[in-house]
């Protein structure tokens, strides 16, 4: 195995180009290392990214958006009390990976890029609009978050292609966002189902949302018949029934160890009424 | 001190002092079975089966052994022929031979100089399999078309004309059934199943194996029963037991997993094979789950007969249990508990031992028992229920006392379930009111306890400090009971006392810590080597007073004159005895060897409260309460640990523990993400309650506390559920999605 010290994206993406056989990127690597400690993965060349100049800022733009950096860890979105405060929903996802310890190194860009549609930290960045700054041979491209993984363990990355960067848009007023995820046990799990809902409100409607689900598809869902089915109404009773219709319809989950299609298409229900709830009250200035 | 019964007064036992090991585990100190290397090291790994079942045609390590680095290869080839019984069983565990039995199966292994390189060594060794039909579960094992897992391997307790997977079958009981369920009001009877489960330890197994062509070793591995280690290993190679060493490091965890062999004998065959280099084997996760010893799963059918006033008129059960490609299910066990709790008349048993293609179980905490439990207690909570009748109460009518005929035969000595269930009723959190979607449950539980081979030495310090040698490895705070007892039986400080685990050339054999025996036999057989040594400190304080040694008694930690006619000495303290031993006699010692008699079992009950999200299923804990007879907590910390460690593993069984496999037969869920063991977050704090009904058989009256504790939680928390959804759940683990289904059944 080669290991690479990559000063720039550039470098990184070019060392990936030229490489033959397995390539890894290496940046939280609570992923990879792992992998490799279990023999599942055995990387020809490992890349790296933590030298890179800016992999380790987040920063808030002056039009409100956020710049993510790809080796930041979980730990630091939850300690940044304006990143809480407009994306409670993206942080309390990222939050969901792993231990403490391991929030201490796992990254939302390592987390995405790991492909899989159980990925607690992705629901929240689709249903936020999030996008990602892609750096490969032949310059630079912009993908939303949802086009990333295409599906379990695969992403739109071409061969040499890296990740450089997360952006999430400016929050603006009167919304909120949040997720949820279904797990036996309370921590230490992987989602059976999750779900993220986006919204904002006009007064006490909803104007706008995006609802996302995870772990019922073989990538992580957008899915805009659930956000329509909440978008114009106050969140009441009927507005919720339709929105979980909606989810449980979306969601094409299989019958795994983790849970049977029957119980996910059900589950996703009830996380999306459940997510919207706390969204809605997020909106309306809870500090939940 | 005990001689004239059982004392109430104690300096020491019952206080709660920090555990000698302690500091060591807390910095990373304390040396677990991965801490040891040796020079010249050498590093193991294992090829294993990715087949349920399959036939081994050719297995090819040339390429393997052509890897640079790598110092030994060994397959079954290298293991000796003939072995019989239990041996045989254990070898063909170790590495198989003509077939593999399961998915995990060792099929060879490997020493290189570096872990890295054993691994890639594996991954170079060709197997060529024919792959043949498997069957997984115990019902399906049984039927007449399952595929047969090894011809002959019944024993003679089967009748002529069973499945060919049954290796093991009883019968046994006694009364009239048919008249005792004529007598009843109510009769019921119902199936339930349990899953397989892992112990869940901690520390993976590893060892170090160093063996000469001499055919002398040693071996330092984490372990329950270093003298078991070397029994197996030697029948599995076919070497002499005395010429192996084995020494026990630091246990993080066993729960009766570590009381037997996986890869051991692998080191050691590495190593022989290796010119006597010292080989180091250390398991990853993965390999535990797929390749250690699990515990059994069963499938159970209960009948009761009740009257309305919850009398018991009779009982019958007819449990089947799998326990892997091995004979060994604890059926037997999960028999003789499962009606222990209860004073009944009339009582049939039959149990059938089956093969399926899983790794050979070991023991796990009271092995059986927990099975046993689900069925009879929750068939009683049903029946209870039903008849309007309070659980506890009927507990309380029907259950046995000093000098009852147990279910399963013997007559029982001195025995607290009665005082349990006073306690049980006695306690808040049965007044704590329930909310909507809320329930409680309410089980019994038992465990015999064992005395088992014992060997313990002492011997006095010059400085008059106490060592004592155990062989039974401290897994669950026995240093700290034992120096205890010491302490408290000789007058001196608990941190005078050093208990120390020692390796197989030091002692003669010991069985393992298992059984909860630890506390009960290496503390007997402590406390008599210690009188040992307390003689002889008297008649030294009588050679040099010139009286007789009989008029000199120990107290207070120190040789005194016996009585007024003894004559008028000042106390000689031990520290004064042990200061001129050298100039009276030498080395003062006490040692003592038996099965020690007197094992007092434990009964238990527990009573817990759970909430049910109605649209998920998903079960939560909010009150636990263990309450069980430890006949004397020595140690009250490390007996209240033990009560709530086993209500864990019992949360953890009973909610969302189990081995789920594949239509392939592979293991689908070797690791802990998708091996649900509860998490600190799930929990509520385990409220305990420590029953003390002195069992005569030990000096201070202990029993033994360690096991009894993961059987109620099963029933217990199937009775919460069904009180709180109306669902009654039979098969366990009583997952979000299984609850949610059954809520829906019902509501349909």
């Amino acid at each position: 195995m080669n290991y690479h010290l990559a000063t720039s994206f550039e470098e990184a993406a070019r060392i990936a180009a030229n490489a033959g056989g397995t390539t890894r990127f290496l940046a939280g690597g609570t992923d990879v290392l792992v992998q490799m400690r279990a023999g599942m993965v055995l990387p020809d060349d490992l890349i790296d990214l933590k030298a890179i100049p800016g992999t380790d800022a987040m920063t808030q733009l002056a039009d409100g958006s956020w710049q993510i950096g790809v080796a930041v860890p979980g730990a630091r979105l939850g300690a940044n009390a304006d990143l809480c405060r407009d994306w409670p929903g993206v942080v309390e996802g990222m939050e969901l990976v792993g231990s403490t310890q391991v929030q201490g190194r796992a990254t939302l860009t390592g987390n995405l890029c790991n492909g899989s549609p159980a990925a607690d930290s992705v629901p929240g960045l689709v249903a936020a609009g999030a996008t990602v700054v892609i750096t490969g041979p032949e310059g630079s491209r912009e993908l939303p978050v949802e086009e990333v993984p295409t599906g379990p363990g695969k992403t739109a990355l071409n061969k040499g292609e890296l990740i450089s960067e997360i952006r999430l848009p400016a929050r603006g007023d009167n919304a909120g966002d949040a997720y949820l995820r279904f797990t036996p046990r309370t921590e230490m799990d992987i989602a059976v189902v999750g779900c993220a809902v986006s919204l904002r409100l006009d007064g006490d409607k909803i104007v706008e949302a995006r609802v996302s689900l995870g772990a019922v598809a073989p990538t992580v869902l957008l899915v805009a018949e659930a956000a329509d089915a909440i978008i114009g109404t106050t969140l009441d009773d009927a507005a919720l029934d339709a929105l979980a219709a909606a989810a449980s319809k979306a969601a094409k989950p299989i019958s795994d160890k983790r849970g049977s299609a029957e119980y996910r298409i059900e589950i996703a229900g009830v996380l999306a009424k459940r997510a919207a709830k706390i969204a809605y009250g997020r909106a309306k200035g809870d500090n939940k | 001190m005990a001689k004239d019964g059982l004392n109430t007064e104690f300096r020491l036992v019952g206080t709660r002092p920090n555990r000698p090991d302690g500091l060591d585990k807390v910095t990373g100190r304390a040396r677990y079975g991965a801490d040891f290397s040796l020079p010249g090291m050498l590093h193991g790994a294992v090829l294993r089966s990715p087949h349920a079942h399959a036939k081994i045609l050719k297995i090819d390590t040339s390429k393997a052994e052509a890897l640079d680095g790598v110092k030994a290869v060994v397959t079954r080839a290298d293991f000796p022929e003939g072995l019989e019984g239990e041996d045989w069983n254990l070898q063909e565990n170790t590495m198989a031979g003509d077939k593999v039995l399961y998915d995990g199966h060792a099929v060879a292994a490997v020493a290189a100089t570096s872990k890295l390189l054993a691994e890639e060594a594996v991954r170079l060794i060709e197997v060529e399999y024919e792959v043949l039909p498997h069957v997984i579960d115990v019902d399906d094992a049984i039927k007449p078309d399952a595929p047969v897992i090894r011809e002959g391997a019944s024993d003679a307790s089967v009748p002529e004309g069973m499945p060919p997977n049954v290796v093991r079958y009883m019968e046994f009981g006694r009364g009239d059934l048919e008249a005792g369920f004529a007598a009843a009001d109510l009769v019921r009877e119902n199936t339930y199943k349990t899953e397989a489960t892992h112990q869940g330890y901690i520390e993976p197994h590893a060892c170090v194996g160093q063996m000469g062509s001499d055919a002398k070793g040693e071996m330092w591995v984490c372990t329950q029963g270093q003298w078991f280690i070397r029994k197996m290993c030697c029948a599995v190679l076919g070497l002499e037991a005395s010429q192996l060493r084995v020494t026990p490091s630091e246990i993080g965890g066993g729960f009766g997993g570590k009381t037997t062999i996986f890869m051991e004998p692998l080191s050691l065959a590495l190593s022989r094979k290796a010119n006597g280099r010292p080989v180091k084997i250390v398991m990853s996760r993965s390999e535990v789950l797929r390749a250690t010893g699990p515990t059994a799963s069963g499938s159970m059918d209960v009948k009761i007969g009740m009257k309305k006033d919850g009398t018991l008129t009779a009982a019958r059960a007819e449990f089947r249990m799998q326990g892997g490609a091995f004979p060994g299910a604890p059926v037997d066990m999960a028999l003789y508990c499962g009606f222990a709790p209860y004073k009944l008349d009339a009582v049939e048993h039959v149990g059938y031992d089956v093969l399926a293609n899983r790794p050979k179980c070991a023991a796990y905490r009271a092995p059986g028992s927990p099975m046993g439990a689900f069925a009879v207690e929750s068939l009683i909570d049903e029946m209870c229920r039903e008849l309007g009748l309070d659980p506890v109460e009927v507990r309380m009518k029907n259950a046995v006392r000093e000098g009852d005929q147990s279910s399963y035969g013997p007559k029982f000595g001195s025995i607290g379930l009665v005082e349990v269930l006073e306690a049980v009723k006695g306690h808040s959190n049965l007044a704590e009111p329930l909310g909507p979607n809320q329930g409680r449950g309410v089980a019994s539980g038992y465990w015999f306890n064992h005395n088992g081979e014992t060997s313990v030495s002492m011997s006095i310090a010059a400085d008059g400090t106490v060592q004592v040698s155990v062989g039974t490895p401290d897994i669950g705070g026995s240093r700290a009971s034992l120096s205890l007892m010491v302490a408290e039986h000789l007058g001196i400080p608990y941190e005078d006392v050093r208990v120390n685990v020692v390796e197989t050339g030091s002692l003669g054999e010991n069985e393992p810590t298992h059984g909860s025996r630890a506390t009960f036999a290496s503390g007997k057989a402590a406390i008599l080597s210690t009188d040992q040594a307390i003689k002889e400190m008297c008649r030294r304080a009588a050679n040099e007073w010139g009286i007789d040694p009989e008029a000199v008694e120990w107290a207070d930690g120190a040789a005194q004159p016996a009585g007024p006619n003894a004559g008028k000495f000042p106390p000689m303290s031990i520290k004064e005895i042990a200061g001129k031993m050298g100039e009276t006699g030498g080395p003062i010692s006490g040692h003592h060897e038996s099965l020690p008699e007197g094992v007092g079992a434990s009964f238990g009950a527990h009573v817990v409260d759970v909430e049910v999200d109605p649209e998920t299923g998903l079960t939560k804990i909010l009150r636990y309460l263990v309450v069980q007879d430890a006949g004397r907590a020595i140690h009250p910390s490390y007996v209240e640990g033990q009560y709530q460690g086993g209500a864990v593993q019992g949360i953890g069984w009973a909610l969302n523990e189990e081995y789920i496999y594949g239509e392939d037969g592979r293991l689908q869920n070797p690791i802990f993400l998708d091996y649900r063991i509860p998490v600190a977050s799930d929990l509520p704090m385990i409220d305990t309650v420590i029953v003390e009904v002195p069992n005569p058989g030990h000096p201070y009256g202990v029993r033994g506390v360690g096991e009894t504790g993961i059987t109620p939680p099963l029933p217990a928390i199937a009775s919460a559920i069904h009180q709180a959804t109306g669902a009654r759940l039979r098969h366990l683990p009583m997952t979000p999605q299984k609850v949610r289904a059954a809520m829906k059944a019902q509501d349909s």
